[in-house]
């Protein structure tokens, strides 16, 4: 029996059946006996010392627990846990889940209340007294790295955490005589995450050991860290990541919230649960990207790149977040993209502010990266007068050419970059729509059409290990997998990612039922329980199928030699001669002796006529360490109209045509590119993380930090090259962040496009209408 | 405390409750159809849609006071009689959601939606669905999938008429 293969076809989601009808099991929804609810007092000021606190007035209240500031936890809150030390001297300051005796963003918590239902632990916190004096906010990231500026951390004597520096090439030569220079400043505005499920954490202790179930990007991380943190012996903690809704990034960390709750369920010996207000989430969910990037490239006449020069300013905010230093350096290796240059020069430098601290979110580093670069190559075709895709065709790695290692020391398996050009190409009628450019420009048309072309490339798998050791990451970069076979021939896989919304008890389960030959209805994925998926190092960095789905297919590839020996042995067969396709094992030369994959495990089960020494189960263990990082790339186009009596901007067409290598399966994967270029439209166009001068966050609410909405976006065009990736058996890239980093630079490159003949180069992100307006103004003023 | 009677997903309840209590806490914490989750308490997102009296509300922004003698319909009252909904098959078939959490108020907003306008163009269902929030899929699958179950709904209403 032949049956269609399972990669490449588009199953519709197994999870998807609970997630439609509400039987889902959000972390809030979780309720235990004699549980309390936890409600977290958290700093007005940004930055101020705590001259007072007394909790007692809040235990008074009908319906508390208890109520403790920072410090009852004195004695057990470790620092909170950074694990991405990018320099040796990096300033690493203490970062106490309840602070103590300084403040220092805005959210920062200090106090909380246990209480017998979440409207008493909110009432309960107003009771508690704070007195604070007040100390100079440290807002600008400029300022701040002055002398004299005030100090965020006064003891540690400067704001400039770190300085990371990167030189590939010769420099030197490279900008000797250079005869184009193109300096550019871009801002990356500060973003806030967002997933529509904010955090929520239930701790139940029994004894001396405690089960957290966390909206937790990172369960198996979190229990680790949970037990460096805390000192609760590893062993004795166990965690929960359930039903999540959506982390992009901002559920990856051991949090304030998660340790305060570990220790507070143990001082009362009762589960408790503590659920954010999205008000509470802006304030103190990680944000992402906040850099200033100074960047220059030098070129030959004839578009050639030489060199690129990039100077960064990037925002840690108050403290160090768990990868949070580490993030512009992802982007380092991005920066020369897919082009070839003679040099790189990249510095570096991490910024405390008294904001709330970044950290990873979509892309982390590499947005930034190819924002950059794909700005920088518009700039160059305008200078030279050449086409935009022209001056990339100039300086692209071609297709012949790889395996390829660029100027920052990354091998590029694959790609096709022509391709995937000229297939969007096609697609958005690019010469049509410069045509129709042309002619509004002529007749002065108030509505402007502006192309933008974004020509990514960017790194998946956050692995391998060795070389996240050697960029001093404090974790490994492999997955695992356990793949076991029941009596009756079904199958139950474990893995050591942890699915928020990509899908991977279905398609994990297709590369399972393409392996071992059985029915995909037959698998059942479990995942994001320590106690079951007992090891792994979870989901980000788009790691899930390229490091994760080849430890699948290498513990599939276990089970199938233990049951080789086994279908020999029944088969009264030499091991040699038998042969495995679509789930039947036969002997060579004799194919009308077959003998299922289900028969097979069922004998072994029995364990009656087994060959000597074999364990009586078909299961195995495997993990996978990539050699390399994978490549997805593609071309993005962008077609936008901007009024420019209103500033107003809209996408009119968009054609994404992505190389994520093979493909497992194409709905999700749409899926996943549709959802990526939302949120890098949405830095495009919309969203912005705003301070007052006090340091107040003005964008606490979804009234406030626009998102995008249906209205907002347009209908995408998504098509696929496709090149396998040749450094894992799958032929996978990985998808779920190129979509974000594409899709930014295309947006902006676009709005600047229509409105180059207004001599504007640049608008600052988010591209509202007001600031659009406002330029088109500028310009006009600068003109007369 | 205020005395309510409320019919939710077919069942009537009757309780005392806080004036301040939300609908929404009302919803999961009283009678635990915790299939309606909340995503901004501000009116937003709109995570929390339920129908009431057969339009859509916002649960975080309705008090449970106000419910008192209302029928209200959650993500958990549809298709209870074994078989989906066709606006739950439609967002299943399509791949209209990714982490699910916005789905629920996705697709009673929809229904709302469809019932105002059976035959909606893409860019009325962009625009009615404005006060819905999604992070996960762009919103393209989504637009798909209420077109989907409007053609289906209409292909069955036409089926019961004539």
């Amino acid at each position: 029996m032949t049956t269609a293969p399972e990669i490449g076809n588009a199953r519709k989601r197994i999870e998807d059946a609970r997630l439609i009808t509400g039987k889902t099991q959000w972390t809030d929804n979780i309720q235990l006996p004699g549980m309390c609810y936890v409600a977290f007092l958290r700093s007005p000021h940004a930055h101020a010392r705590i001259t007072n606190i007394d909790v007692s007035p809040a235990k008074e209240v009908s319906g508390v627990v208890a109520a403790f500031s920072g410090r009852d936890f004195a004695d057990e809150q470790g620092s909170l846990p950074c694990a991405w030390p990018v320099t040796e001297d990096m300033v690493l300051p203490d970062y106490l889940p309840l602070a103590i005796e300084e403040v220092r963003f805005v959210g920062e918590p200090v106090a909380i209340v246990v209480a017998r239902d979440r409207y008493t632990a909110a009432d309960a916190l107003e009771a508690i007294e704070v007195d604070y004096e007040p100390l100079p906010p440290v807002l600008d990231m400029e300022e701040a790295i002055k002398e004299g500026a005030d100090l965020v951390h006064s003891d540690k004597g400067t704001n400039k955490a770190y300085t990371w520096v990167f030189e590939q090439g010769d420099n030197e030569a490279a900008w000797r005589d250079a005869p184009v220079v193109i300096e550019r400043r871009y801002i990356q505005q500060r973003l806030i995450p967002s997933a529509m499920e904010p955090r929520a954490v239930v701790c139940a202790p029994v004894g001396d050991e405690f089960t957290m179930w966390s909206a937790t990007q990172i369960p198996h991380i979190l229990r680790t860290l949970l037990a460096v943190v805390t000192n609760i012996p590893e062993h004795k903690i166990r965690v929960i990541a359930p039903d999540v809704g959506g982390g992009f990034g901002s559920k990856i960390g051991c949090t304030a919230e998660e340790v305060i709750m570990l220790l507070t369920a143990r001082k009362l010996g009762r589960p408790v649960k503590w659920t954010e207000s999205r008000s509470e989430g802006n304030l103190t969910v990680h944000h992402g990207r906040d850099q200033i990037q100074d960047v220059a490239i030098a070129a030959d006449r004839d578009g050639r790149l030489r060199g690129l020069r990039v100077n960064l300013l990037a925002d840690m905010g108050a403290y160090m977040r768990l990868v949070g230093p580490g993030v512009p350096l992802l982007g380092a290796f991005m920066y020369n993209a897919i082009y070839k240059m003679d040099a790189l020069s990249f510095t570096c430098s991490g910024v405390f502010t008294d904001k709330t601290p970044t950290d990873a979110y979509r892309g982390a580093g590499r947005p930034e990266a190819t924002y950059a670069i794909e700005r920088l190559m518009d700039e160059l075709a305008v200078e030279l007068n050449l086409d935009p895709i022209e001056v990339r065709r100039r300086n692209w790695i071609k297709h012949e050419e790889f395996p390829y290692t660029t100027i920052a020391g990354l091998t590029y398996d694959s790609g096709n970059y022509e391709a995937a050009t000229e297939k969007a190409l096609q697609a958005f009628e690019y010469d049509k729509l410069r045509a129709e450019q042309a002619d509004r420009r002529d007749r002065g048309d108030p509505v402007q059409l502006g192309i933008g072309v974004s020509t990514y490339t960017e790194m998946c798998g956050i692995a391998p290990s060795r070389v996240l050791g050697s960029l001093n990451f404090g974790a490994g970069g492999w997955e695992h997998a356990s793949v076991r076979m029941l009596a009756t021939g079904k199958v139950e896989a474990v893995i050591g990612t942890s699915p928020h919304g990509q899908g991977h008890e279905t398609t994990m389960a297709q590369i399972i039922a393409d392996k071992l030959g059985v029915p995909w209805e037959d698998v059942r994925v479990l995942h994001g329980d320590t106690a079951s998926a007992y090891k792994g190092l979870d989901t980000y960095g788009s790691r899930s199928l390229v490091v994760g789905g080849v430890a699948v297919v290498n513990a599939c590839e276990k089970v199938l030699e233990k049951a080789k020996r086994a279908a020999a042995h029944l088969m009264e067969a030499s091991e040699q001669d038998i042969e495995f396709a679509n789930g039947e094992f036969s002997v060579r030369g004799a194919p009308e002796t077959s003998m299922p994959i289900q028969d097979v495990v069922f004998a072994v089960n029995l364990a009656h006529n087994l060959p000597d020494g074999m364990e009586p189960s078909l299961d195995s263990d495997a993990a996978f360490d990539p050699e390399n990082f994978s490549y997805p790339h593609g071309t993005h186009l962008c077609a936008v109209e901007v009024d420019t009596e209103t500033g107003f901007v809209k996408i009119r067409s968009y054609v994404a045509v992505d190389d994520v290598g093979k493909v497992i399966n194409p709905l999700i994967v749409d899926g996943q590119v549709h959802g990526g270029l939302a949120q890098g439209i949405a830095q495009a166009l919309y969203e912005e993380g705003v301070y007052d001068a006090d340091g107040n966050l003005q964008t606490t609410t979804m009234a406030d930090y626009l998102l995008p909405s249906a209205a907002d976006l347009p209908t995408f065009q998504t098509d696929r090259t496709e090149t396998p990736a040749t450094t894992n058996p799958l032929g996978v890239k990985g998808v779920g962040e190129a979509g974000t980093i594409a899709s930014t630079p295309a947006v902006v490159g676009a709005v600047v496009d229509a409105l180059r003949p207004n001599g504007i180069n640049d608008i600052r992100m988010p591209c509202s209408p007001e600031r659009v307006w406002q330029a088109i103004q500028d310009a006009r003023g600068g003109a007369s | 405390m205020p005395h309510i009677k409320v019919e939710v997903d077919g069942v009537t309840y009757e309780d005392d409750v806080e004036p301040r209590l939300l609908l929404v806490h009302y919803l999961r914490d009283r009678l635990g159809k915790v299939g309606t989750p909340i995503g901004c308490d501000t009116t937003n997102c709109g995570a929390c849609t339920v129908l009431m009296d057969g339009l859509s509300v916002k649960s975080c922004s309705v008090l449970a006071v106000q419910a008192d003698g209302r029928e209200i319909t959650t993500i958990e009252g549809l298709g209870i009689d074994g078989q989906l909904h066709p606006m739950q098959r439609a967002f299943h078939e399509e791949h209209a959601l990714q982490c699910g959490y916005c789905t629920p108020g996705m697709i009673m907003a929809s229904l709302d939606l469809l019932r105002e306008n059976a035959d909606p163009s893409d860019e009325e269902i962009r625009e009615g669905l404005e006060g819905n929030l999604c992070r996960c899929t762009g919103y393209q699958n989504i637009v798909r999938a209420v077109r989907h179950a409007a053609d289906e709904m209409r292909g069955a209403a036409k089926e019961v008429t004539s």
